[in-house]
C-alpha cells in the first residue's frame, strides 16, 4: 500500500478551494455542531439553576484568563506561520508551528495545575451538576488543544523541508476553531458567576 | 371510527376519536388518489409498440400546475388538520377545567400506585387511601392527577379515556379526566422502564358517586383494609410501598 | 463478517496503487483495500450480514408476541428482559447498523467516484478508517448480547434514567457497549460523510455542473450534510450519558440538578434528521431506476432538489413531535405540530413529481423498476400514517402504540430494503458484472411486498386498538387480550416467516448469478450517467479516460436523436448541433 498515492479526485478542485481546506472547514462545522450541543446544554441549565454560581465561584478566573492570552498568542504565531508558508519559507513556518504548539502546551500545563488545584478541594467530574459541566466541555476542549499540538508538530517536520506547505493553513484554521472555542467557554465557565 | 376498536370513557374522547377521523378522511383522500395516479400512469404508459416516449422536462408551464395545484391543496390540508389538533391538544392538555377531586399517581418499577383524599376529602391528611394497581374513580367527575416518578420514565395511559402521559422523575405532572362510563379499565405504562415494562399494568374503576362512596367506606375501615390489599398480579414488587394504609 | 469471496470476479485487486507491484494479498485486496468500490462491499456486505440479525431478532420477538411463553424455535425461552434487549437492537442495528451503512455508504461510496467521473474519493484513506470503525461498533454492539447482564434493553431511544443506571436497567455493561458502540458508528459515518461531501463538491468531472450530477448522488451528500449537522449535539448527549453511567455524573439525574428530558431533546435533534439521513438515498436511487426504465427525463429536476432542501431544513424543527407527551410544556407541541405537518408540503411535492415522471413514458416492468415503483406505492403509506402521529391531538392516543410501529416500518422498510434491493438489482450488473436472474428477482420481489404489508397493515389496527410498545406479554392488559387482537399478532408474525423465507430467493438469485448470469456489458440498461461508460465490474481507478460531461443525467427520448438515450460524456456531433 502506497501511503502518497493521492487520488485524481483529491487533486481537482470544482468549487476552486483546495480540498485540503474545504475538508478543514467541513471538520469545523461538524465540531461546532458538537460543542454547540454540549453548550448549549450547559446554558440551559445554568439557567434553570442559579445556584450553580457559586461553584462557579471556585474557578481560578486569573488562570482562565491567561489560559485565553496564551491561546490568543499561539493563534498568532499560527497566523505568522501561514505567512510563512505562502511565502515558500518552510523553515520559519515550522518554527511558528513549533510556537504555537508551545503555546498550547503552556495552556494544558496552566490547565493541569489548575484542574489538580480544584480536585485538591474536592470539587471532581461528580460534584454536581456545574462541576459535571466545566470538567466536561474543558475537558473535551483540552483534547481538541492536545491533537492539534500532536499534529502540528508532526506538520512541521515536512514542513521544515518545504514539503506539504498547504497543510499550515488548514491547521491554521483549526487551530484559529478551538481557540475561538475557549473564547466561548471563558466567559461560560469562568466570569459568569 | 375508533370506537369501534376501542371503548371510550372519558368528555374528550369523542373530541379525540373525530380529529382521527378528520385526519383519516384527509390523508386517505389524498392516498387513494396518489395510489390511483401512480397505478393508472403504470398501466397507460406501459411499455408497447409504436409508443415512443415523450421528452417532458417538468418545466414547461401546463405540466407544472399537476403539482402546484397540488402543492397549494396540501397547505390548506394541513391547516384543516392543524387547527382542530390544536384545539383538541389544548383541551386535553394545556387547559385544565377546574378540578373537583385530586388524585396522585406515583409510578415506579413496576407499578402503579394512587393516593386519594379519604372521606374528609383533603389530600395529605390522616385518612388518605393509598392503593395500589387500582385505582378507583368516580363517573362525571373532573379529576385532577398529579404524576410522578419514583425512578425511571414511565407513561400513564388509559386507552379507553385516551389518555396518555409521560412521568418524569423529579417533577409533578398535572393532568385531567372526567369519566363518562362506569367499569373497569386498563391502565398501561407506555414508555419503556425496564425488565418489567411489560408487567406494569394497573387497573382504573370507574364507579357512580353511590358505588364510589361505598367502596371509600369500605377502604376506610380498617379491620377491612387489608381486604382490598392490590391484586399480586399487577405489581411485581409492592412490598416496600403502600399497602391500603390510614 | 463481510465476505470478501464474492468480489474476486471484481478487478480491484488487480491493479495495485504503484505501478509494478500486482502481487496484493487477500488482506490488502479485501480487507485493508482504499478502493471505493472495495469498501462499498464491504459495507453492502457487512449491512446485509446486520440486517439478517436483525431479522432473526424480529423472528424471535414476534414469535413471543404471537404464541406468548412457548419457546421460540431456534432461540429459546424469551424472558421480559430478553424481550427487551431483542427489541432495542434489533432497533438499533436496523437504523445505525443496516440502513445507514448499505444506502448512505455502500451506494455513496460505490456510486459517487463513478457518476461524477473520477477515480476514487479525495481521501481514500479516511474511507477505509470509516468503514473499520464502523466493523468494530458492529462487533462492540454484538458483543453486548455475551456480557453479564445481556445486551441493553432499554430500547432504541435509550431515554434516561433508565439507561444511564445499572439498578434500572439491570445490564450496565450492555448500556455501556452499546453506547460506545453507537458513537463509533456516528464517528465512522462523519468521515464517511465528509468523502461524500468533499468528493461531490471539488471532485467532479470537467463540465459537470451543479445541475448535471445525479440525483442520487444530490440526495447522499445531502443526506451527509444532514446526519453531520444533526449528530453533533448527540455526540456530546452520548459524551454526558456515557459519564452518567460511569463516572457518577448527574447530567440527566433530576436529583443532582440534572434533566432526563435534555437527553430527549438531544436524541430527537438528531433523531427526526436521520430519517430523512435514511429516506434520501432511497429516493436517490428511485429517480435513477425510474427514468431509466421509463425512458424519460425526470419530471422537475430542480423541483427535486429544492423540495430536499427545504425537508431537510425543516427536519431540524420537528423534532418535538415524539414528545408531545414526554413532559415538554404543552404550548411546544401547538408550534410542533405546525412545523410537522407542513413538512408534508415538501414531501408530497416531491413524490408528485417522482409519479408525473411516469407519464409520457415507455415502461418496462423489470425487477428494479418493480422495487423503484413499490417504494412510491408503500411510502406513500408510511407518510400519510405520520400525519396522525404528528397532528398533537391525536398523538396522545396513538404515541407508543404500534400504530407508531407499524407508521415507522412503512418508512424505513421502503427505505432501507426496499430501496436497497431496488439499488442492488439495478447496480448489480455494474458491480458484479453479470445480469440477475428476472424470474428469481420477481418471485422475491411478490413474496416480499405481499409479506411486508402482511406484517405491517395488522399492526396498524392493533395499535388503534390500543396495543402499546415494548410489551412482550399482553395478559396482564385484558382490553389488549381480545382474541381478534391476538389473531392479528399472530398475522404479523406468519408476515415475518413468509418474509425471512422470500430471502431464500434474492440470495440464491446472487450467488448463482455471480458465476453464471449472463455478461451484462457496460451498459445493459441503455442509461446516461457515467458509471454505464466503464467495463463491469470497473477496473481499479474506474475510467480508462477520466470523461467530460457535456449534459444532464436525465436526456432519455430527446428529441431529434436515434437513440432514445443520450450518455452525460457523449459529445455533441456537428449533426446533432444541427438538429437541435
Amino acid at each position: 500500500m502506497s501511503t502518497t498515492a493521492r487520488s485524481i479526485a483529491n487533486l481537482r478542485s470544482v468549487t476552486g478551494i483546495p480540498t485540503a481546506r474545504l475538508v478543514t472547514w467541513w471538520v469545523i462545522a461538524s465540531e461546532i455542531f458538537i460543542f454547540g450541543g454540549l453548550l448549549a446544554s450547559y446554558v440551559m441549565h445554568r439557567l434553570a439553576h442559579p445556584e450553580w454560581g457559586i461553584a462557579a465561584s471556585h474557578t481560578n478566573t486569573a488562570a482562565g484568563a491567561t489560559n485565553t492570552f496564551v491561546l490568543l498568542t499561539s493563534s498568532l504565531f499560527a497566523v505568522l506561520a501561514h505567512k510563512a508558508a505562502d511565502a515558500h519559507d518552510g523553515p520559519k513556518a515550522a518554527k511558528f508551528l513549533r510556537l504555537t504548539a508551545l503555546g498550547g502546551l503552556v495552556f494544558l500545563t496552566i490547565k493541569g495545575l489548575e484542574w489538580t488545584h480544584e480536585i485538591r478541594e474536592g470539587f471532581v467530574l461528580a460534584s454536581g451538576g456545574f462541576w459535571s459541566f466545566y470538567y466536561t466541555v474543558a475537558g473535551l476542549h483540552a483534547l481538541h488543544v492536545l491533537a492539534g499540538l500532536i499534529i502540528m508538530l508532526v506538520f512541521a517536520v515536512d514542513v521544515a523541508k518545504n514539503e506539504n506547505l498547504p497543510r499550515v493553513q488548514c491547521i491554521g484554521l483549526y487551530w484559529h476553531f478551538v481557540d475561538i472555542i475557549w473564547i466561548f467557554l471563558f466567559p461560560l465557565l469562568y466570569i459568569a458567576k | 371510527m375508533l370506537e369501534r376498536f376501542a371503548t371510550g370513557a372519558s368528555t374528550y374522547a369523542p373530541s379525540i376519536d373525530h380529529l382521527i377521523l378528520l385526519i383519516a378522511v384527509i390523508v386517505g383522500f389524498w392516498l387513494i388518489v396518489a395510489e390511483i395516479a401512480l397505478f393508472w400512469l403504470m398501466a397507460r404508459f406501459r411499455r408497447r409498440d409504436g409508443h415512443a416516449p415523450q421528452y417532458v422536462t417538468g418545466e414547461e408551464k401546463h405540466l407544472t400546475k399537476w403539482v402546484t395545484i397540488p402543492h397549494f391543496l396540501v397547505i390548506a390540508c394541513d391547516l384543516v388538520i392543524i387547527v382542530p389538533a390544536i384545539l383538541v391538544w389544548m383541551n386535553v392538555k394545556q387547559t385544565l377545567p377546574p378540578a373537583q377531586e385530586t388524585v396522585r399517581v406515583f409510578s415506579q418499577q413496576w407499578a402503579w400506585s394512587f393516593q386519594q383524599p379519604g372521606p374528609d376529602g383533603i389530600l395529605d391528611t390522616a385518612d388518605d387511601i393509598r392503593t395500589v394497581g387500582e385505582l378507583h374513580v368516580k363517573e362525571n367527575t373532573v379529576y385532577h392527577f398529579e404524576l410522578r416518578s419514583r425512578d425511571v420514565l414511565h407513561s400513564f395511559s388509559v386507552p379507553v379515556f385516551r389518555l396518555k402521559q409521560d412521568a418524569v422523575p423529579g417533577r409533578t405532572i398535572v393532568g385531567w379526566f372526567k369519566a363518562t362510563r362506569t367499569g373497569t379499565f386498563d391502565i398501561q405504562c407506555t414508555q419503556m422502564c425496564g425488565m418489567g415494562h411489560g408487567l406494569m399494568a394497573g387497573r382504573i374503576v370507574v364507579e357512580t358517586p353511590q358505588q364510589h362512596a361505598a367502596w371509600m367506606k369500605r377502604v376506610s375501615s380498617p379491620a377491612l383494609a387489608a381486604s382490598v390489599a392490590p391484586s399480586s398480579d399487577t405489581a411485581a414488587d409492592n412490598s416496600k410501598i403502600a399497602e391500603v394504609s390510614r | 463478517m463481510t465476505t470478501p469471496a464474492t468480489g474476486a470476479h471484481a478487478h480491484a485487486g488487480s491493479h495495485g496503487h504503484e505501478p509494478g507491484h500486482h502481487e496484493t494479498s487477500f488482506f490488502h485486496k479485501y480487507l485493508w483495500s482504499t478502493d471505493h468500490k472495495m469498501i462499498a462491499m464491504q459495507y453492502l456486505f457487512t449491512g446485509a450480514a446486520l440486517a439478517l440479525i436483525g431479522g432473526y431478532l424480529a423472528y424471535v420477538f414476534r414469535m413471543q408476541l404471537a404464541f406468548p411463553g412457548h419457546v421460540v424455535p431456534g432461540y429459546g425461552l424469551v424472558t421480559p428482559n430478553r424481550y427487551n434487549s431483542l427489541v432495542t437492537i434489533h432497533g438499533s442495528i436496523m437504523i445505525f447498523w443496516v440502513a445507514m451503512p448499505v444506502l448512505v455508504a455502500a451506494f455513496g461510496n460505490f456510486l459517487i467516484p463513478l457518476m461524477i467521473g473520477c477515480d476514487d474519493m479525495v481521501f481514500p484513506r479516511i474511507n477505509r478508517l470509516s468503514y473499520q470503525i464502523f466493523l468494530l461498533s458492529a462487533l462492540i454492539l454484538l458483543s453486548s448480547f455475551l456480557v453479564k447482564g445481556g445486551a441493553f434493553g432499554g430500547a432504541w431511544t435509550s431515554y434516561p434514567p433508565l439507561s444511564a443506571k445499572g439498578i434500572y436497567n439491570l445490564s450496565p455493561l450492555g448500556s455501556t457497549l452499546w453506547l460506545v458502540a453507537v458513537a463509533l458508528e456516528f464517528v465512522a459515518f462523519l468521515l464517511g460523510g465528509l468523502n461524500f461531501i468533499v468528493t461531490t463538491m471539488n471532485g467532479r468531472a470537467p463540465g459537470m455542473r451543479m445541475w448535471d450530477i445525479p440525483v442520487v448522488v444530490w440526495m447522499i451528500v445531502i443526506a451527509s450534510v444532514l446526519f453531520m449537522a444533526s449528530v453533533g449535539p448527540l455526540i456530546a448527549g452520548a459524551i454526558m450519558l456515557l459519564f452518567d453511567q460511569r463516572l457518577g455524573t448527574g447530567f440527566f439525574d433530576p436529583g443532582r440538578g440534572g434533566d432526563p428530558l435534555l437527553w430527549q431533546h438531544l436524541f430527537w435533534f438528531f433523531g427526526h434528521p436521520e430519517v430523512y439521513v435514511v429516506l434520501l438515498p432511497a429516493l436517490g436511487i428511485v429517480a435513477e431506476i425510474i427514468t431509466v426504465f421509463a425512458r424519460k427525463k425526470l419530471f422537475g429536476y430542480r423541483t427535486i432538489l429544492y423540495t430536499t432542501w427545504a425537508t431537510g431544513v425543516l427536519s431540524f424543527v420537528v423534532w418535538a413531535h415524539h414528545q408531545f407527551i414526554a413532559g415538554i410544556d404543552p404550548r411546544m407541541a401547538n408550534v410542533f405540530t405546525i412545523t410537522t405537518l407542513l413538512i408534508s408540503v415538501p414531501i408530497t411535492e416531491m413524490i408528485f413529481v417522482y409519479i408525473a415522471t411516469l407519464y409520457g413514458g415507455s415502461i418496462q416492468f423489470t425487477t428494479p423498476m418493480l422495487w423503484a415503483l413499490s417504494f412510491i406505492a408503500e411510502f406513500l403509506i408510511g407518510g400519510v400514517t405520520g400525519i396522525f402521529l404528528g397532528a398533537s391531538g391525536a398523538d396522545i392516543y396513538f404515541h407508543d402504540t404500534y400504530f407508531v410501529v407499524a407508521h415507522f416500518h412503512y418508512t424505513f422498510f421502503p427505505s432501507a430494503i426496499i430501496g436497497m434491493f431496488a439499488g442492488l438489482t439495478f447496480w448489480y450488473p455494474k458491480m458484479f458484472g453479470r445480469m440477475l436472474n428476472e424470474t428469481l428477482g420477481k418471485i422475491h420481489f411478490w413474496g416480499t411486498i405481499i409479506a411486508f404489508n402482511m406484517i405491517f397493515l395488522p399492526l396498524f389496527i392493533t395499535g388503534a386498538a390500543g396495543d402499546q410498545r415494548r410489551i412482550y406479554d399482553y395478559a396482564l392488559f385484558p382490553e389488549q387480550m381480545r382474541p381478534e387482537l391476538q389473531h392479528l399478532r399472530q398475522l404479523s408474525t406468519v408476515g415475518v416467516m413468509i418474509l425471512m423465507t422470500f430471502q431464500v430467493f434474492f440470495l440464491v438469485n446472487f450467488f448463482w448469478s455471480l458465476k453464471h448470469g449472463k455478461r451484462a456489458g457496460e451498459n445493459p440498461w441503455l442509461s446516461n450517467t457515467l458509471e454505464w461508460t466503464v467495463p463491469s465490474p470497473p477496473p481499479h481507478g474506474n475510467f480508462a479516460e477520466l470523461p467530460t460531461v457535456y449534459r444532464g443525467p436525465y436526456e432519455y427520448a430527446t428529441p431529434g436523436r436515434k437513440e432514445d438515450y443520450w450518455p452525460q460524456n457523449a459529445p455533441i456531433t456537428p449533426l446533432e448541433e444541427g438538429a437541435l
